[in-house]
């Protein structure tokens, strides 16, 4: 027992006035140097785990059981919040989710890592500044003279990030706790994260107990891996062992939901009650450049029925000159027009201000590309690539600086009233946050029914309709009476889905809809999706940064950044040969189970 | 920085001037005509009609507000039709005293509430944490003059420490001028300590929940202690602006105050010219306070981006 | 559906976070909702019943000391404390009634327009002024305008209702033009405009339902405000007039018993502080109750 770093015993945690307990029973240990990823999905208890640990519960939870640490004399759970600073303060540090609201925004990043040093009380008064220096430099900080001036606020993600990271070594902890620590960020800005962790992490020796809900993102990072669900503990092993060989059904339910390119009989996603015939991720695919997981994707592709446009079109998604559009035709289009036609799109935002003048940030810059009826078009990109701009343009909520959108047979750019009500009639819209996308104080009957209230329909009629679509998204029809927040989700996720597709429109626009989701309701969400662009016929154009979601459902893609196109095409064929640097950066950067796994083998 | 400086500075100036407008519409405009009021319903045409010649009241309303203003900004804010007498050494002298009161009591309630309201928030589970919250709750229903009058009745007329009214220079004698300062101080004071221990509770309590504090704890810091490194400067924000804003309450809110313990501060001339029907005091007067409340207004604005380094980049 | 588990348990722990903030919260709202119906009780019994008529003037009993007869004891004139006290309390109600209707009336919907215009390229100049002018507002406090009311028109209730009211409205326009500008910047108002919802439309629909919590709270809060700059200005002879009973006048007028008759200024500034602080609970507890931080967000 003295031999493990750190060892929990029958770590129990009870809310304050209520009978359940949210954590049961949690015993894990952690030897020295060794790194455990902590995997679980939201309310797992994987969070409360961790702050256990650290001595940083909340004070309205109970937590009973026995938490000890090498170095630290007694139980973590009943010491007092002194000798708990000071134990924070030598042996344990943590890196958080949110590295904006973590790091303090009135103070200079230099001045917030120099206060661990002071604390810790080992480096000499004289030598912090060289040693602020120091840290910054170890976790490669662009610039890290300068950046020891910086506020939080004039950094990016990122950097904040690394900032972060060099709080927690500052003191040389032997246990770094990291809770989702790459959650918040790019994918690009991600991968680098993650090796840098990694790499710290064996330079100064200590121990690493990594908490995310990514079982891709955990295999490069740790050894051994602990799986929790509903607040317990389901399973424990080597990375390896729980890739290939997972014994518990929750688990094998989340690798099999986490693997977006694996499908089953019937050419559908894993879910937690199909997995049983999930066969384990492909080693060697991540890259995307084998022949076999090309394979792998093709009956996704073979069972839908609109597979002739996207083969017969060869890629009408791409990038074209503006002048020459009209000119344009693919010889094989057997459509006479594309259904969205965008040329030379640009959306300047200009910011206000009495005496300020900014120069104006360049959220679009000239996009171009089409959408023949019936495709699907992926539209991929980072945060601040533009591409919920862009949605919101084609979708007529708000009009570009300049250049052309055509949906059907409206200008969107200049549409009228009238007749962008009619194109709200064909193109619908569903959201990311399943939070905030409902009005909490409708019930669902009146927030799937809004469309057609909108179009002055009767009362009785719209209720059929709500109840039929309903039941398309698999909801029971007592749903009708209930507010948003009784439901979970994904199920709001559904209601969402059926309010935009209770019109009946041709075109459907998903905006991140599955990225708030748990990766098991995931899944669902994107096999009810799949399914719901066949049954209706929908055109679909699906907006995400997750490169794996994007090339399960898309048949085409559009790269974005920075207010650019990148690169476009066919989806298998980006995904095989990028073009560009930065697409074959963001294939790469993005975590995969097949990938994650050749890594380890 | 400096920009987001101008930038108010011009607010400022443009509020100044609209609510100058205002002032001297309400006052010149609406009502009819000052010499009337001033004289009463009783007078003949002919005395109105002099008195107006006399102070230029017969002049378009344009011209009159044009002089108006040019006398404020050269310091003269015209003559009283009452009483006859400049009233610009009155305001000048009566603001004064009301300054005196007034910062007194604004800096008595910070003194006050900072503490008790960090400590109330600490200590929010305990009884002694949630006796401060019940206490400032009673203390903001009681108005200040209320206070006031408790207060005569303990402190002066039972116990005898303190004169229950009166007011004296701090050059005519300072014993005697802090004596008499006390009790209108106090009364103002309490009542904007409780209004202030709850925004301070309530703003450390938020800031308690930030990730930041969180991340100090982790780096080895009590809880305590990183409230009182990292949480405070954030959580002063919010409370400067309260404290912005009872201020220039307090300006206007002290004529209570001033009455009762008979001080001669710039709402006791206030209400004595509009017992007068002086007209023209009054819209003097009531330009002085609303230039006051917008100058404390915008020092407030100003400290923002002194404090948070945000908004000093955000311009 | 038992799809996903996980996330379902988190729902019910935010639904029963809910359920025991509201509990907790009562305990406010009740004390605040008490004191209040005592004070519209009292309002309302003044009208079928008091111990004596407000103007009876009896020499023979004037400043007594409680007792069966006079509860409350008396004043100068001899006249029932307690009846005034009754009396006193329909003007206090009145003027804040008044005073809020005017402020809720005209201050939300200027909050509402104010945060409507700022999303169309037209309107955001207007916005800008509407908000400005309110600010300018927000610098003649109650107690100033009331005072120069009375200035310009007879001191009175009617004034300082009116100026009262007039000083409320820039807190309902702040608060409804947040309010407003967060409900338009979700994601649900966005759904809705997809969905062809005109803007009266979402502003019924959508605008009004979720920020009602929010102005409620603003009017109990001002209630508050305007119960104290009723007795501030009758104390100061500005407001009500006699021999209309009102609080802050019979607090003015047992000044000059303060050593003799101190009960006198006792029983109007009693109720006062009351009546503000049966407002200021209940808004307290509205509060929390409508507070959107409260509004449960299942993912964690």
């Amino acid at each position: 027992m003295a031999e493990n770093l750190l060892e929990v015993r029958d770590l129990t945690i009870t809310p304050a006035g209520a009978e359940a307990p949210v954590l049961h029973d949690v015993s894990l240990s952690l030897a020295p140097g060794e790194r455990v990823g902590l995997i679980g999905e939201s309310g797992s208890g994987k969070s409360l785990t961790a702050q256990s640990v650290m001595g940083l519960l909340p004070e309205e939870l109970r937590a009973q059981g026995t938490v000890s640490l090498h170095g630290f004399a007694g139980n973590v759970l009943e010491a007092k919040e002194k000798t708990l600073a000071k134990m924070r303060s030598d042996l344990v540090s943590m890196v958080f989710q949110e590295p904006m609201s973590a790091l303090n925004p009135l103070m200079r990043i230099g001045d917030q890592i120099a206060e661990v040093l002071r604390i810790h009380g080992e480096v000499a008064r004289g030598d912090i500044p060289g040693r602020v220096l120091d840290l910054l430099t170890s976790v490669h900080m662009p610039d890290p003279d300068s950046a020891r001036y910086a506020y939080p606020h004039q950094m990016s993600g990122g950097q904040r990030q690394r900032a972060m990271l060099a709080i927690a070594l500052a003191n040389s902890p032997r246990l770094l706790i990291c809770d989702e620590p790459t959650t918040a960020l790019d994918v690009t800005v991600q991968k680098h994260m993650l090796d840098l962790i990694a790499e710290r992490v064996a330079a100064v020796q200590a121990g690493l107990l990594f908490i995310t809900h990514d079982l891709a993102v955990v295999a490069g990072v740790c050894d051994r891996v602990i799986v929790m669900y509903a607040g317990r503990i389901v399973e424990t092993g080597s990375v390896h062992q729980i890739f290939t060989d997972p014994q518990h059904e929750y688990t094998r339910g989340l690798l099999a939901s986490s693997d977006l390119e694996a499908t089953d009989a019937h050419g559908k996603l894993f879910t937690l009650k199909t997995a049983l015939s999930y066969a384990g991720p492909v080693d060697g695919a991540g890259s995307g450049e084998m022949p076999g997981h090309t394979n792998e994707a093709e009956p996704v592709n073979e069972a839908e029925p609109v597979k002739a446009d996207s083969t017969a079109a060869g890629g009408p998604a791409d990038v074209r000159d503006p002048a020459s559009a009209s000119a344009r035709e693919t010889g094989a289009a057997d459509e006479s027009a594309p259904l969205i036609d965008v040329s030379g799109v640009s959306k300047h935002f200009r910011s206000r201000g009495l005496l300020r003048r900014r120069s104006p940030v360049r959220a679009l810059d000239d996009i171009s590309f089409s959408v023949t009826s019936g495709q699907r078009l992926g539209i991929v990109g980072e945060s601040g690539s533009g591409k919920s701009t862009l949605l919101t343009i084609l979708s007529g909520l708000d009009r570009p600086t300049s250049g052309r959108v055509r949906v059907g047979d409206i200008r969107v750019e200049s549409a009228s009233a009238p007749a962008l009500r009619s194109l709200r009639e064909d193109l619908q819209i569903v959201f990311q946050d399943p939070f905030a996308s409902l009005d909490p104080r409708m019930r669902v009957e009146d927030i799937v029914s809004e469309p057609l209230t909108a179009r002055g329909m009767a009362r009785e009629e719209r209720l059929a309709r709500v109840e039929e679509m309903l039941l398309a998204v698999d909801l029971d029809t007592k749903a009708m009476r209930r507010y948003p927040h009784q439901f979970s989700g994904g199920q709001r996720q559904r209601i969402s889905i059926a309010r935009a597709l209770v019109t009946r429109p041709q075109i459907l626009v998903a905006d991140e809809p599955v990225s708030a989701l748990d990766v098991s309701v995931r899944s669902q969400v994107l096999n009810l999706l799949t399914d719901l662009v066949d049954d209706y016929a929908l055109t679909l154009l699906f907006v995400s940064h997750d490169l794996g979601v994007v090339k399960h459902l898309c048949s085409d893609v559009i790269v974005m950044k920075d207010g650019h196109i990148v690169e476009s095409g066919a989806t298998e064929d980006i995904y095989a040969n990028p073009r560009e640097d930065y697409t074959r950066k963001l294939i790469a950067a993005t975590p995969s189970l097949a990938g994650a796994l050749a890594s380890i083998t | 920085m400096i920009i987001y400086v101008a930038n108010r500075a011009i607010q400022f100036v443009l509020a100044l001037i609209v609510a100058s407008v205002v002032v001297f519409a309400l006052m010149s405009i609406l009502p009819g005509n000052a010499a009337q009021v001033a004289l009463g319903t009783n007078a003949t045409p002919d005395a109105v009609a002099a008195l107006e010649a006399q102070y230029g009241l017969d002049q378009p309303p344009l011209i009159r507000y044009f002089n108006w203003v040019m006398g404020m900004l050269t310091g003269d804010f015209g003559t009283s039709y009452v009483t006859g007498a400049a009233i610009t050494p009155v305001i000048v002298g009566s603001v004064q005293v009301t300054g005196i009161l007034v910062i007194a009591a604004i800096f008595l309630a910070i003194v006050i509430a900072v503490p008790l309201g960090t400590f109330a928030a600490l200590e929010q589970r305990n009884w002694i944490g949630v006796t401060i919250s019940a206490l400032s709750q009673i203390g903001i229903a009681v108005p200040n003059f209320l206070a006031a009058i408790i207060l005569v009745i303990v402190f002066s007329l039972t116990l005898g420490w303190f004169p229950s009214q009166g007011w004296m220079a701090p050059v005519e004698g300072l014993g005697g001028f802090l004596i008499r300062l006390v009790l209108p101080v106090v009364s103002l004071a309490l009542v904007q300590a409780a209004i202030l221990t709850r925004y301070v509770r309530s703003a450390v309590l938020d800031v308690m929940r930030e990730d930041y504090i969180r991340t100090a704890r982790a780096k080895g810091l009590t809880r305590t202690k990183a409230l009182f490194v990292h949480g405070l400067r954030n959580a002063a924000i919010p409370v400067i602006t309260v404290a912005g804003v009872q201020l220039a309450t307090l300006l206007v809110g002290a004529v209570i105050i001033e009455q009762i313990f008979v001080i001669p501060g710039i709402g006791s001339e206030l209400v004595r010219a509009v017992a007068n029907r002086d007209l023209v005091s009054v819209q003097g007067i009531v330009m002085v306070l609303v230039f006051l409340v917008l100058i404390i207004n915008l020092i407030v604005d100003v400290l923002y981006p002194i404090v948070d380094p945000r908004i000093r980049n955000a311009s | 559906m038992s799809e996903n588990p996980s996330t379902t348990s988190a729902g019910e722990t935010s639904m029963d976070r809910r359920r025991r903030t509201k509990l907790r919260l009562n305990a406010s709202m009740v004390i605040g909702a008490v004191l209040i119906f005592v004070i519209v009780a009292l309002a309302l019994v003044s009208f079928v019943w008091t111990p004596y008529d407000p103007s009876v003037v009896d020499p023979v009993a004037r400043l007594q000391a409680a007792s069966p007869e006079h509860l409350f004891g008396t004043d100068k004139f001899g006249r029932d404390t307690l009846t005034w006290i009754m009396y006193g309390a329909r003007i206090t109600l009145m003027v804040g009634i008044v005073a809020v209707g005017i402020a809720v009336l005209i201050g939300t919907p200027i909050g509402i327009i104010a945060a409507v215009f700022a999303q169309y390229p037209w309107g955001v100049w207007l916005s800008a002024v509407i908000m400005r002018a309110n600010d300018i507002l927000l610098a003649f406090p109650a107690l100033l305008l009331a005072i120069v009311f009375a200035a310009v028109y007879q001191p009175g209730t009617g004034p300082a209702m009116v100026a009262v009211g007039i000083a409320a409205i820039p807190g309902f326009a702040r608060v409804a033009r947040s309010g407003t500008m967060q409900v338009l910047g979700s994601e649900y108002v966005r759904a809705a405009k997809a969905s062809n919802r005109s803007a009266p439309a979402i502003a019924i629909v959508h605008v009004l339902p979720n920020i009602a919590g929010m102005v409620i709270v603003q009017a109990s809060v001002a209630f508050a405000i305007s119960v104290l700059a009723e007795a501030g200005l009758s104390f100061l002879g500005l407001g009500t007039q006699a021999p209309v009973p009102s609080w802050g006048r019979m607090l003015q007028e047992s000044q000059q018993f303060l050593s003799t008759q101190p009960e006198l200024a006792l029983w109007p500034g009693l109720f006062i502080a009351l009546a503000v602080l049966g407002f200021n609970l209940l808004g307290d507890g509205l509060r929390d109750r409508f507070d959107p931080k409260m509004e449960a967000r299942g993912n964690g």
